[in-house]
């Protein structure tokens, strides 16, 4: 069976797009292909920077012959409706055949197609990928109107077997199919005549080009890794930055170069950004001085000089970028160090906008330190220090260094804050209180790191909350959804207590007010300057005029009371919102959707790490048999309660007496009930949900005894009443933990 | 730097090559444009050329000023004045990248022993409302120059695409004459019987303009001068296409777009005076790009934009 070889070779393809392109390749021809019958054994497809390649082996050499049987009308049906049948089916009256039916006589079409050779179909299927390639950018070039990522200089496309290869004949907008290809750009920049896959990659290379991707990042880390060891170093592993080297070039060469003794204090995430960012090198580590020395860059290409002149190009395009990196580092220093330290980069935060709506950062900060201060004493911190720690952790937005490596936020704010003086924990706040950026990134665990990264979440969630910016489908520009997990886990994970509803409706109401106090001045100053206006200007109109001044001053007066019920509903809404995160969140974990909403529905919902444990305990409980059959005892004892109270309409609630207890089975349910009550009060009291769930468990037997003796309904009047308050104490001790009415099953 | 036996020996000498070189294969070879602008994309012959079906090929240098890069002269790569080379061919040939290379080589960069790379890198102008596709290219991990496809220029999608290429000549002239600092580089032949260097020739203006940009410029007057131009810009595009006076058609784009460069230039400096906030850059940067889309649209009603007696 013959073979597919397709190659599209254009000018240089971003190395970011290259592996989802060659994926997109192989996906968009390979479905053309299947849809039109033609079937294949196997499938590769590959990148470089100039060229998306694919090849199949073991395709059909046409499509197979089908034939579609169709039914038609009846026999004795309206000539009209015939001939649109025999239209729509393109056979004519003598083809068809008329077969008895239990509906009676109904006429049959056989529609037959033949199979059509693969080097039409492939030609068809190509033509339609290229033009409907899905490239995240894509562009036109010289007079042409086809869309490419890059201008597209040509195709290959070969259809191969035993008996030669043979060209697909295609043409898309004046680029006609061949089967040709080139090598390296400056290495072999000559036509290459290929007969099929093996051919193909063989003669490239020769012509000094590695075709499949994972080979070239391969070779590249093999070689670095040498290089490295020969003196005794390491390259720190980076696998974004592999992969994007490894689609910079055809032919790796790596070659390693000193960094300048100058440059060697600078902290190592500088080093380390700077040459990932603007020279694509790996830094190179010292095991012995932990210091990164020296660097790695790879080339695309072997020269005489054994790439002599590319590392000495590269050394000193490094050493003007680590100049840059230098200046701004002590710069900062500087700033940090002096009387008025990182004081003065907060000052300047204060032309930083942070929303057009929210403010500006200064504002932002003066927010964070009075919330970290009231969250310090729920997680272990001083509050002194967690106020101090708010007010510095975003100072370094305003050094010269985050300035030119944002990705090195909080990391250099932690260096000049230790450097400026301030306590080890106030500085690993900053770092830490971006934390966790996403759902497997580590949280803060250090008590002011945590206040300072509760406060920031808050803040920032209660502020899109109080402009009515929430996440909307796709679309969380702010990150929103990840600011709540991580709220969620910053919590729960540190197993501290923190009852959100009253932090929440405070900071939407501080939010609401800043945000309302802005509108009332500009509105202000808008009714003066329009009110000069009518006074000065002849020309102004009043009738256009007034109707404005009555809008602005009529925004400027609200109802106290529509505020304070919008701020509570914002507020709830964020509850939810939270709870909704944690339940995704959870589910991944394993933990039921219905068991979490079971923990919900108890008081003190918004304690989210009371809520974690309540939800883990009912979680493995429901996991054993004594669980699972406690929620059936549970809700038949439930059903029967409920119904008779809606019946008598009263509540029984208290009074249960042993006393009248008639039967064995009941009065081994009331011994239980107490012997069960002495464990889960003391537990419930500790929070121990894992201890209490145990307990109701244990009340599986004889609850189940004691339906399986007793009818609850009984004609004496006493007995039933007791029966009943014996079952509210079922009620009101298993939803200590959680409610377990909303339990499915 | 490894460079061949003939190749240049200061600044002016690369300016030269790259001037024959364009000029060998077919460019007009244009002077800077009299006004100050912040890159050689400013010029009308980039902005206002790449629209329309007109074909188009044109080399020039243009001085640029980024009023915000100003070091006094100390910075060994930073500078408020500087010189770009700017090539742009409409419709982009299809070996644009080849003769590309070749202009390199003809500066002196010897191809077989340097690593030349194509680095993605999309250009965008929010002033000038445009963008394209390209690259940024790397000579041995140094950014000599950008090559750019124009898909958009001033709102209007480019039929036919031009091809742009921009080169930072001082920083690819440092590299190829082996300079580390712009000041020590030869700015005419250095066996000249009055060698110059780069600092004897722009060291004081760079100290002067430095001062002037950061300190003393008066904010008052630039803001003035900008609203002026704005004004300007569309009083020129508010007039009726008939000259009264000749009874000829025609459309003033090019003295509007001097007004929006004007403006643009004007925004730079007061960016430089550190009064503009982050939040009013957003709102200059998009007054000076409706300037800019309204000279396009203007252009493109010309002549030399495409339009014609017929077609209309």
């Amino acid at each position: 069976m013959p073979d597919l070889l397709i190659e599209l070779f254009s000018e240089e393809i971003p190395a970011r797009m290259q592996k989802r392109a060659a994926e997109d390749l192989q996906k968009l021809v390979t479905d053309g292909l299947v849809e039109a019958g033609l079937t294949y054994a196997h499938a590769a497809a590959f990148s470089t920077p100039r060229r998306l390649t694919l090849a199949l082996e073991g395709m059909l050499d046409a499509s197979p012959r089908t034939v579609e049987e169709r039914k038609g009308p009846k026999a004795d049906a309206p000539e009209k409706a015939i001939e649109g049948f025999l239209r729509g089916a393109g056979v004519t009256r003598d083809q068809l055949e008329e077969r008895e039916t239990p509906k009676g006589n109904i006429l049959f079409a056989k529609i037959e197609k033949p199979g059509r050779p693969a080097a039409e179909i492939v030609a068809e299927v190509l033509e339609q990928a290229i033009r409907n390639f899905p490239w995240p950018k894509s562009m036109r070039w010289g007079n042409g109107t086809l869309k490419w990522v890059r201008p597209l200089h040509s195709i290959l496309c070969l259809i191969s077997d035993e008996g030669g290869a043979t060209v697909v004949p295609l043409e898309v907008d004046g680029i006609t199919a061949g089967d040709s290809t080139r090598g390296h750009r400056f290495l072999a920049p000559d036509a290459i005549t290929v007969t099929g896959f093996e051919d193909y990659e063989a003669k490239l290379k020769r012509a000094f080009v590695v075709l499949n991707p994972q080979e070239r990042a391969d070779a590249i880390w093999h070689d670095a890794s040498n290089a490295a060891f020969a003196s005794g170093m390491e390259v720190v592993e980076d696998a974004g930055l592999l992969a994007e080297v490894a689609g910079l070039v055809e032919w790796p060469v790596v070659l390693m170069g000193p960094i300048a003794d100058d440059f060697l204090d600078l902290p190592p995430e500088v080093l380390q950004t700077s040459m990932r960012e603007h020279q694509k090198f790996f830094s190179v580590k010292n095991p012995k001085t932990g210091r990164i020395e020296k660097f790695i860059t790879v080339a695309n290409r072997t020269t005489a000089d054994e790439g002599a002149t590319i590392l000495a190009g590269n050394e000193k395009v490094l050493s003007a970028r680590l100049s840059d990196a230098k200046f701004f580092w002590e710069n900062d220093l500087r700033v940090a160090t002096s009387d008025k330290g990182m004081e003065t980069w907060v000052e300047a935060l204060s032309n930083v906008t942070f929303h057009n709506k929210l403010g500006t950062q200064a504002e932002l900060i003066d927010r964070m330190a009075v919330l970290a201060r009231e969250i310090a004493p729920m997680v272990g911190a001083d509050p002194e220090e967690a106020e101090a720690a708010a007010r510095v952790a975003k100072a370094d937005l305003s050094s010269e260094m985050v300035y030119e490596f944002p990705e090195l936020q909080g990391l250099m704010g932690s260096y000049y804050a230790k450097a400026a003086g301030k306590s080890d924990a106030v500085a690993a706040a900053a770092k830490e209180h971006y934390a966790p950026l996403g759902p497997s990134d580590d949280v803060p665990t250090a008590p002011v790191s945590v206040a300072v990264a509760l406060a920031e979440k808050v803040d920032k969630l209660t502020g899109f909350w109080a402009i009515d910016e929430k996440p909307t489908g796709s679309k969380d520009p702010f990150a929103l959804r990840r600011a709540a997990l991580g709220l969620a886990r910053t919590a729960f994970e540190n197993e501290r207590s923190v009852p959100l509803a009253g932090l929440i409706s405070t900071q939407i109401a501080i939010h609401d007010g800043q945000v309302f106090g802005k509108l009332c001045a500009l509105n202000t100053v808008a009714i003066r300057d329009f009110e000069e206006l009518l006074r000065t200007d002849p020309e102004a109109d009043e009738k256009t005029l007034r109707p404005v001044i009555n809008k602005l001053k009529k925004e400027m007066h609200r109802n106290d009371e529509d505020v304070v019920a919008s701020v509570q509903a914002k507020a709830d809404d964020l509850l939810a919102f939270l709870h909704d995160r944690l339940k995704v969140y959870l589910k991944d974990q394993g933990i039921r959707h219905d068991i979490i909403d079971a923990c919900i529905a108890m008081e003190g919902n918004d304690d989210l790490t009371l809520l974690v444990k309540r939800a883990r305990a009912l979680s493995e409980t429901l996991k054993t048999d004594d669980g699972e059959n406690l929620i059936q005892g549970f809700k038949r004892a439930n059903n029967i309660l409920t119904q008779a109270e809606e019946a008598d309409g009263v509540e029984y609630s208290y009074g249960a007496d042993v006393k009248f207890a008639e039967d064995d089975a009941e009065r081994a349910l009331f011994a239980a009930l107490d012997a069960a009550e002495a464990q889960i009060k003391p537990a419930m009291e500790q929070q121990d949900f894992a201890t209490a769930m145990s307990a109701m468990a244990t009340l599986r037997g004889p609850i189940d005894g004691f339906f399986d003796a007793v009818q609850v309904n009984s004609d004496n009047g006493m007995v039933r009443r007791n029966r009943l308050n014996l079952l509210s104490r079922i009620r009101s001790l298993c939803t200590s933990v959680a409610d377990l009415t909303k339990i499915e099953g | 730097m490894s460079v061949k036996p003939d190749a240049p020996r200061s600044f002016q000498a690369i300016i030269l090559a790259l001037q024959g070189y364009w000029a060998r294969h077919g460019c007009a070879i244009l002077q800077p444009y009299d006004m100050e602008v912040g890159a050689g994309t400013f010029h009308p012959a980039t902005t206002l050329r790449s629209l329309g079906t007109q074909p188009w090929t044109a080399a020039y240098v243009q001085p640029s000023r980024r009023p915000t890069d100003g070091r006094y002269g100390e910075n060994p790569n930073r500078l408020q004045h500087y010189y770009q080379y700017q090539v742009l061919i409409k419709p982009s040939p299809p070996n644009l990248q080849e003769l590309y290379l070749g202009s390199l080589e003809a500066i002196g960069i010897n191809m077989d022993l340097h690593d030349i790379r194509f680095v993605e890198d999309d250009w965008e102008s929010p002033t000038l409302g445009a963008w394209g596709l390209g690259w940024e290219v790397w000579c041995d991990g140094m950014e000599v120059s950008q090559f750019t496809y124009f898909q958009q220029v001033g709102g209007h999608d480019c039929h036919p695409v031009s091809g742009e290429l921009t080169y930072g000549l001082e920083r690819l002239a440092m590299y190829v004459l082996g300079v580390d600092h712009v000041m020590d580089m030869p700015f005419n032949d250095p066996d000249a019987p009055i060698p110059l260097t780069y600092a004897d020739v722009f060291k004081q203006t760079e100290e002067e303009y430095a001062r002037w940009n950061f300190d003393t410029a008066n904010t008052e007057v630039l803001l003035r001068q900008f609203e002026e131009a704005e004004a300007h810009c569309r009083h020129i595009l508010d007039q009726p296409a008939q000259d009264p006076k000749t009874g000829k058609r025609i459309v003033m784009a090019h003295p509007a777009y001097d007004q929006c460069i004007k403006a643009s230039h004007m925004f730079n400096l007061l960016d430089a005076r550190g009064v503009i906030s982050v939040t009013e850059r957003q709102a200059y940067i998009g007054r000076v790009r409706t300037l800019a889309k309204l000279c396009a649209d203007a252009f493109v009603q010309t002549r030399a934009g495409g339009w014609s007696e017929d077609a209309a």
